[in-house]
């Protein structure tokens, strides 16, 4: 369904992306984890077209992405759940799930849904008409993600949607994930947290230094990557032998 | 001594008026520039020519002598307004924002808009000034009691409150207006939500010009003369009223907009005689103290907010 073929992006003369390839096959939830700085939330942008990519190509359904302004790129189906949730904060909640709408026209669906997701996160029924920038953190968060699914999106991209927020917070913004998982939604994670990640997810990448360094279903991925070293960068080079090896079965 | 006390009261009743009427139009004034910042964080200095384009706009239609009813007049130099500035957008603002160069191109971009602008006014029309007739109603004087009010400030009023009411409905109330919010919030992530960018641009500059149409018809009714660099004045205006406002705020324009409105007929009738042809100054002096009281204006935005 998203096809990433060794892609290169960078920001002015800094490179961001060595060659990166990633698939997500429709109904399918794949995680993008590494450390901060890996060059996660970057594949994200260079798929949105907010980045471009330098080489490679992007394809979602069979189109190539490449060279397309960001809103027609969304427009063929791709919900954003961008880092730091970007809700507008000047806005009502109501207003932010109208935008999430922005490339739908029928009216009575839009409402239907803005009711749908007011249901589905009670809080948000009760705050729609007040400022979204009076949000807590947790609710931004729940925000942003009805406001990607207003658009009914063939793929959702969520970025960091655990990041800042407490413990119990993350446990049910994750919930969330799996129950639009569970719901048929095709989902992209980023994220940090990897081992909760890798809890949830079909298959993951993992990336460092603008590079994908292992790959597979996440239950192999468990196995073979000692996390915490990988994350910290410690012993990575010996695990990428490995994993070279023993998980990269899904090429 | 009972007379004095009427007469002071009946004066601060008049100048009341008059700065409510000026805060009027520099309010729409100030708006129209704010509007197009809030998105493309560009202070379009084309937007005195827009002022400039509504007077010539009313001068030729009254030179050619249809007889165009003066409403109908009103309307179409707006309307000739609104036009010129999708266009400066579509053919001068946009490649330039296409190309993707540093963000300083499109400002001086609006520089070379403006100087084309006045001097294809200077050349194709003439560098003196034309005249702009108005009906007599509008020079005409209401007399309430013992308080005198100029017709025209009731207008101006008039005029800029169905403006501010009309502009909060479209903002509030219909999608386009959600959209523009949204877009002068953050306007990567409206575009990533779907929402067209060249859309939302070339509606900001519409409506831009509108206000710009709207005031230059209010604002030269007090010189009644056009002439290549009229908009001058109101743009640096504009500019000094959106920026003791805040300049990222909407409603900080406006604020901004009644308060020069009220510093300049304050300081007219405080100042002595002979400091008047420096009031200008003064009330920019104000301005700047505002600013080094409160550098983000008087109703900041989000990103000021954030910046803090």
């Amino acid at each position: 369904m998203l096809v990433l073929e060794d892609v290169h992006a960078s920001y002015g003369s800094v490179v961001a992306l060595r060659g990166i390839s990633i698939r997500v096959a429709e109904g399918e939830m794949v995680g993008l984890i590494g450390a901060n700085g890996a060059g996660k939330t970057t594949v994200l942008s260079t798929i949105t077209g907010v980045v471009r990519a330098t080489r490679g190509e992007i394809r979602f359904q069979g189109k190539s992405l490449l060279g397309k302004a960001p809103e027609e790129i969304v427009r063929s189906g791709i919900g954003m759940v961008p880092e730091e949730r970007r809700i507008f904060s000047g806005l009502t909640v109501a207003e932010n799930l109208r935008l999430g709408a922005a490339i739908r026209s029928d009216r009575a669906g839009i409402q239907k849904d803005i009711d749908g997701m007011c249901q589905r996160f009670p809080i948000l029924g009760e705050r729609l008409h007040s400022s979204a920038g009076m949000l807590s953190g947790g609710e931004q968060q729940q925000l942003a993600i009805a406001r990607a699914l207003m658009c009914r999106p063939k793929v959702l991209m969520l970025d960091e949607p655990s990041l800042g927020l407490a413990p119990k917070l993350v446990e049910s913004i994750f919930d969330l994930v799996m129950q639009l998982r569970d719901m048929g939604v095709t989902i992209l994670l980023i994220e940090q947290n990897v081992a909760k990640t890798l809890q949830i997810v079909d298959r993951a990448y993992l990336m460092r230094t603008g590079q994908i360094v292992a790959q597979g279903p996440a239950r192999e991925l468990e196995q073979v990557v000692d996390i915490k070293s990988a994350y910290l960068g410690g012993k990575l080079v010996e695990h990428e032998r490995g994993l070279d090896r023993g998980v990269d079965t899904h090429r | 001594m009972k007379g004095g006390l009427i007469v002071e009261w009946t004066r601060i009743a008049e100048l009341f008026v008059a700065a409510l009427s000026l805060g009027s139009i520099y309010a729409l004034m100030a708006l129209g520039l704010a509007l197009v910042y809030g998105i493309l964080r560009l202070v379009n200095f084309a937007y005195g020519e827009l002022i400039m384009i509504a007077g010539y706009a009313m001068w030729q239609l009254q030179r050619l002598g249809f007889g165009v009813p003066w409403a109908l007049e009103v309307l179409l130099a707006v309307g000739v307004v609104t036009l010129t500035s999708i266009v400066l957008e579509r053919v001068a603002f946009r490649p330039v924002r296409a190309s993707h160069g540093p963000p300083i191109n499109v400002l001086i971009t609006s520089f070379a808009c403006s100087t084309v602008l006045q001097s294809l006014a200077m050349v194709l029309i003439s560098p003196r000034s034309k005249g702009i007739e108005y009906p007599p109603i509008v020079s005409a004087q209401l007399t309430l009691g013992p308080v005198r009010i100029a017709v025209f400030d009731i207008m101006a009023m008039i005029v800029g409150g169905v403006s501010l009411v009309a502009l909060t409905f479209l903002l509030k109330k219909t999608f386009l207006g959600i959209s523009l919010r949204a877009a002068a919030d953050d306007f990567t992530m409206t575009r990533l939500l779907g929402v067209r960018a060249n859309g939302v641009i070339a509606a900001a500059f519409a409506i831009s010009g509108a206000l710009a149409g709207i005031s230059s018809v209010l604002w030269l009714a007090r010189i009644g003369l056009v002439r290549p660099g009229i908009g001058l004045g109101p743009v640096i205006i504009a500019f000094f009223a959106s920026v003791v406002g805040g300049v990222e705020s909407l409603a900080g324009a406006v604020v901004g907009g009644f308060i020069l409105g009220f510093l300049t007929v304050g300081l007219q009738a405080i100042l002595p005689a002979s400091l008047l042809e420096y009031r200008s100054a003064f009330t920019f002096l104000v301005v700047i103290i505002v600013l080094l009281v409160r550098l983000q204006g008087l109703l900041p935005g989000r990103h000021m907010r954030e910046a803090r």
